[in-house]
């Protein structure tokens, strides 16, 4: 092995260049230095001067005038030389580059020279960058190679044919024959070369499925040997004989098992005798296993196996490894629909890995819990993933509080439970929930008229202590403008009893409107809320319609329009206010301007009494309903 | 963006690169097994080098990355991080990198990064006897050492003029 010492060389220059600036100095050098050498006639050094530039090529520079060194490379008959030669063509062209199909008529002599190392250079070329056109052309050698070639021509041929049917599909049919016949070999290489290229040829074509069917028994055969055999030197890896190997065997009777009776049944005995007997203790075994659970679950097993299957994954959830139990969750995740019970047995586990360092761990949890959240165990859960929210990382919020949402409304115990859960989630993740949330908690509140007491006393404990969240601050001053009055009356049962005055209240709503932190969004519904609560006070409207009118000269548009619309209201229906002390009909109003203002889709309940009032309104300001 | 073939039910993965890259971001050895223009290939090295780095000791070697799964170990100063698609198993993706390493290890005689530094073609060529656009085509690491013993003595020699076997 000779060293490349100018390559070396040039490394260590480049190397101990102490700034950006220097290291870019020693490299235009070296570049130059390089094209002028590759204009020269041939010195013995050519593949080390391509070496040269394919170094500096991986730091980043840029290295196109190397192609065409590279192309001349591969056509020569130095073994060093085709050897970098084939190297810096998988590094510096690939399919897209027009120079590429310069060296394919290299590599169709390449690939029928009798030295079976320079036969590898090309068919690892042909494998790693060949185009849909080299493929086509390149096709019939590569059959050729696989029917009667030497092991280790024959296993690079079986990928290398994998590579063109994935460029060209309906070339699939050529290697079909070969294929099969390659199955018969005792080689390891070329039988996971072969299995790998069946494999591609299945998921291709439904009749290469069909055909390959048959092959189920010996591959079953095979299997059994890697598993049942002694102590194999040479392909063992931690007491499994070649797990590459096996894992490629499963995957390929996943594939002929799926929607297959007589397959499955076929492979049943063997998938229980490796899910049983393979050595968990290092991730080899378990690499193993999780294939065979893969297989289980895919294909039509006996639910004895399947209960086997889902049990691993029970066990790897305990692992101490982070990796197997992050691979457990996406494996139990696909099959949480189908198999929910026996999922729904993990739940403990599951649910306590939610608390795991690793984001990715985390993300798994939250989908799993999620998708096991029941009826029969919504409260436990939801006390699980409420504490899930208060601390998960940023990235996970939004998903996580939308989830609690689903959950909540598909399983609530009760609408109070309810109410309080979309509170919560929303003091603590206010920020990360869907827009449609204020108006269907709206919604979800006026319904619920029972609780209306409750509720707005909740919120405006809430809107005291924080106004930063949007939607809940949003929420609390509309149930502040609706149900003002049974703030004010005190006399909720539900919560701690506690003394709000008008002024309190028309503080916490003035604060709103005059916070940074409020959006213009939240603005409007404390300024609508302000104005309703006009109906439902006696000694604060003064303030109020001072309030109301500061706003009548706000920079925002929106809020402008507003206010002077409120305004005008003041002042044309004052006689009306006091006469009729019915709430509901300042609700109309005050509901039929906030739609028109926010175009959000309400359903207005109008009362008969205010239903000609209303119409005034409407006519007043060019509205229709 | 990495596909180039869609089937609706497809489980025929691949390798689509592996990468090997130092604590401090500089890249010793980049083989891509899907066509992607340079650009392309600086960019997405660029965004998982600094994803990966971000990542803490404890965490998992598994992580998400756009439409593709990403496996990493890190060997002493050395991370090296293979992309495969959603419906390979991870953790033989593992054992491949493992398998690399040892390859490596048994090559160089207790591999450092300085080896794969100033033989970083040595470095590609023995990857290239291991896997073979993308899958591993040797699963003897005896064989695979072997044959990259006898490459290496070809070296040495000029050879005959090309002569073809048909």
């Amino acid at each position: 092995m000779s060293p490349s010492v100018p390559l070396q060389e040039m490394i260590r220059a480049i190397r101990s260049a102490r700034t950006q600036c220097e290291e870019r100095g020693v490299i235009q050098r070296e570049c130059a230095a390089i094209r002028a050498q590759f204009r020269q006639a041939d010195n013995g050094g050519r593949s080390h001067n391509l070496a040269k530039l394919l170094y500096v090529h991986m730091l980043g520079y840029p290295a196109h005038f190397g192609q065409m060194e590279c192309v001349r490379m591969i056509a020569s008959s130095r073994y060093s030389e085709k050897r970098v030669g084939y190297l810096g063509a998988m590094m510096l062209l690939d399919e897209k580059q027009d120079a590429s199909l310069l060296i394919t008529n290299s590599i169709k002599n390449d690939l029928s020279h009798s030295n079976q190392y320079v036969q590898s250079l090309a068919l690892c070329t042909l494998a790693c960058m060949g185009s849909a056109e080299m493929c086509r052309d390149l096709a019939p050698e590569i059959d050729r190679l696989l029917r009667a070639s030497n092991s280790y021509i024959k296993k690079k041929a079986a990928l290398c044919a994998v590579h063109i049917v994935r460029k060209v599909h309906e070339l699939g049919e050529l290697f079909a024959p070969a294929a099969r016949s390659l199955l018969s070999e005792k080689n390891h290489g070329v039988l996971h070369g072969a299995v790998v290229l069946i494999t591609e040829l299945c998921e291709r074509s439904s009749e290469s499925l069909e055909r390959f069917r048959k092959t189920v028994p010996d591959l079953v055969q095979i299997m059994k040997g890697l598993v049942i055999s002694g102590y194999s030197p040479e392909h063992d890896v931690a007491g499994i004989s070649d797990p590459f190997l096996q894992v490629r065997l499963l995957r390929l009777l996943r594939i002929l098992g799926r929607n297959n009776e007589t397959a499955s049944d076929a492979m049943n005995d063997l998938l229980a005798q490796v899910a049983t007997n393979t050595d968990s203790t290092k991730t080899v075994g378990n690499a193993v296993l999780y294939e065979t659970v893969l297989t289980v679950l895919d294909i039509k097993s006996e639910s004895g196996l399947r209960v086997l299957a889902v049990n691993i994954l029970g066990r790897f959830l305990l692992n101490n490894d982070r990796n197997i139990r992050y691979i457990a969750m996406t494996s139990l995740q696909k099959i949480v629909g189908t198999d929910h019970n026996a999922v729904q047995r993990h739940r403990g586990t599951i649910v306590d890995c939610l608390k795991d360092q690793d984001a990715s761990v985390k993300r798994r949890a939250l989908d799993l819990s999620l998708a096991l959240v029941s009826a029969s165990n919504i409260r436990s859960m939801m006390k699980e993933l409420l504490l899930f929210l208060s601390s998960c990382p940023p990235e996970l919020r939004s998903q996580a509080a939308n989830g609690i949402f689903t959950a909540a409304e598909r399983y609530a115990p009760s609408k109070r439970w309810h109410i309080d859960t979309i509170l919560h989630v929303l003091i603590t993740a206010g920020g990360d929930v869907r827009d449609e949330t204020v108006p269907n908690l709206i919604q979800l509140i006026t319904n619920t008229s029972e609780l209306h007491c409750y509720t707005v006393h909740k919120l405006y404990r809430a809107l005291l202590s924080d106004i930063s969240q949007q939607s809940l601050v949003q929420v609390a001053c509309w149930c502040i403008g609706e149900y003002g009055d049974l703030l004010l009356r005190g006399d909720c049962q539900e919560v701690e009893p506690m003394q709000v005055c008008e002024d309190d209240v028309l503080d916490a709503l003035e604060t709103v409107l005059q916070s940074h932190m409020s959006s213009t969004a939240t603005r409007g519904f404390a300024l609508t809320a302000t104005m309703k609560l006009s109906t439902r006070i006696t000694d604060n409207v003064d303030r109020i319609r001072s309030i109301v009118s500061i706003y009548g000269s706000c920079i925002d548009l929106e809020l402008q329009q507003r206010a002077v619309e409120y305004n005008a209201l003041f002042k044309k229906y004052d006689h009306m206010r006091y006469a009729k002390k019915d709430s509901t009909h300042f609700c109309c109003c005050g509901v039929i301007l906030f739609c028109s203002v926010n175009s959000f889709a309400f359903n207005v309940i109008l009362e008969p009494e205010c239903e000609q009032l209303t119409m005034h309104v409407l006519t007043l300001y060019g509205l229709t309903l | 963006m990495f596909r180039w073939s869609h089937l609706v039910i497809y489980i025929c993965v691949q390798m689509q690169f592996m990468l090997l890259f130092s604590r401090q971001g500089k890249l010793r050895l980049q083989k891509w097994y899907v066509p992607l223009c340079d650009k392309e290939k600086k960019k997405i090295t660029r965004e998982l080098l600094q994803t990966v780095l971000a990542r803490k000791p404890k965490m998992c070697s598994f992580l998400e990355w756009r439409d593709l799964k990403v496996v990493y170990k890190r060997y002493a100063s050395l991370y090296f991080c293979c992309a495969i698609e959603n419906q390979d198993n991870e953790l033989i993706t593992l054992e491949i990198i493992h398998r690399y390493v040892e390859l490596l290890d048994k090559y160089f005689g207790s591999v450092c990064e300085l080896d794969i530094i100033f033989n970083f073609e040595k470095a590609y060529f023995i990857l290239d006897e291991f896997l073979l656009g993308g899958e591993a085509q040797e699963t003897s690491k005896k064989n695979v050492l072997k044959a990259i013993e006898q490459a290496d003595l070809l070296q040495e020699i000029v050879l005959e003029t090309v002569s073809q076997i048909y």
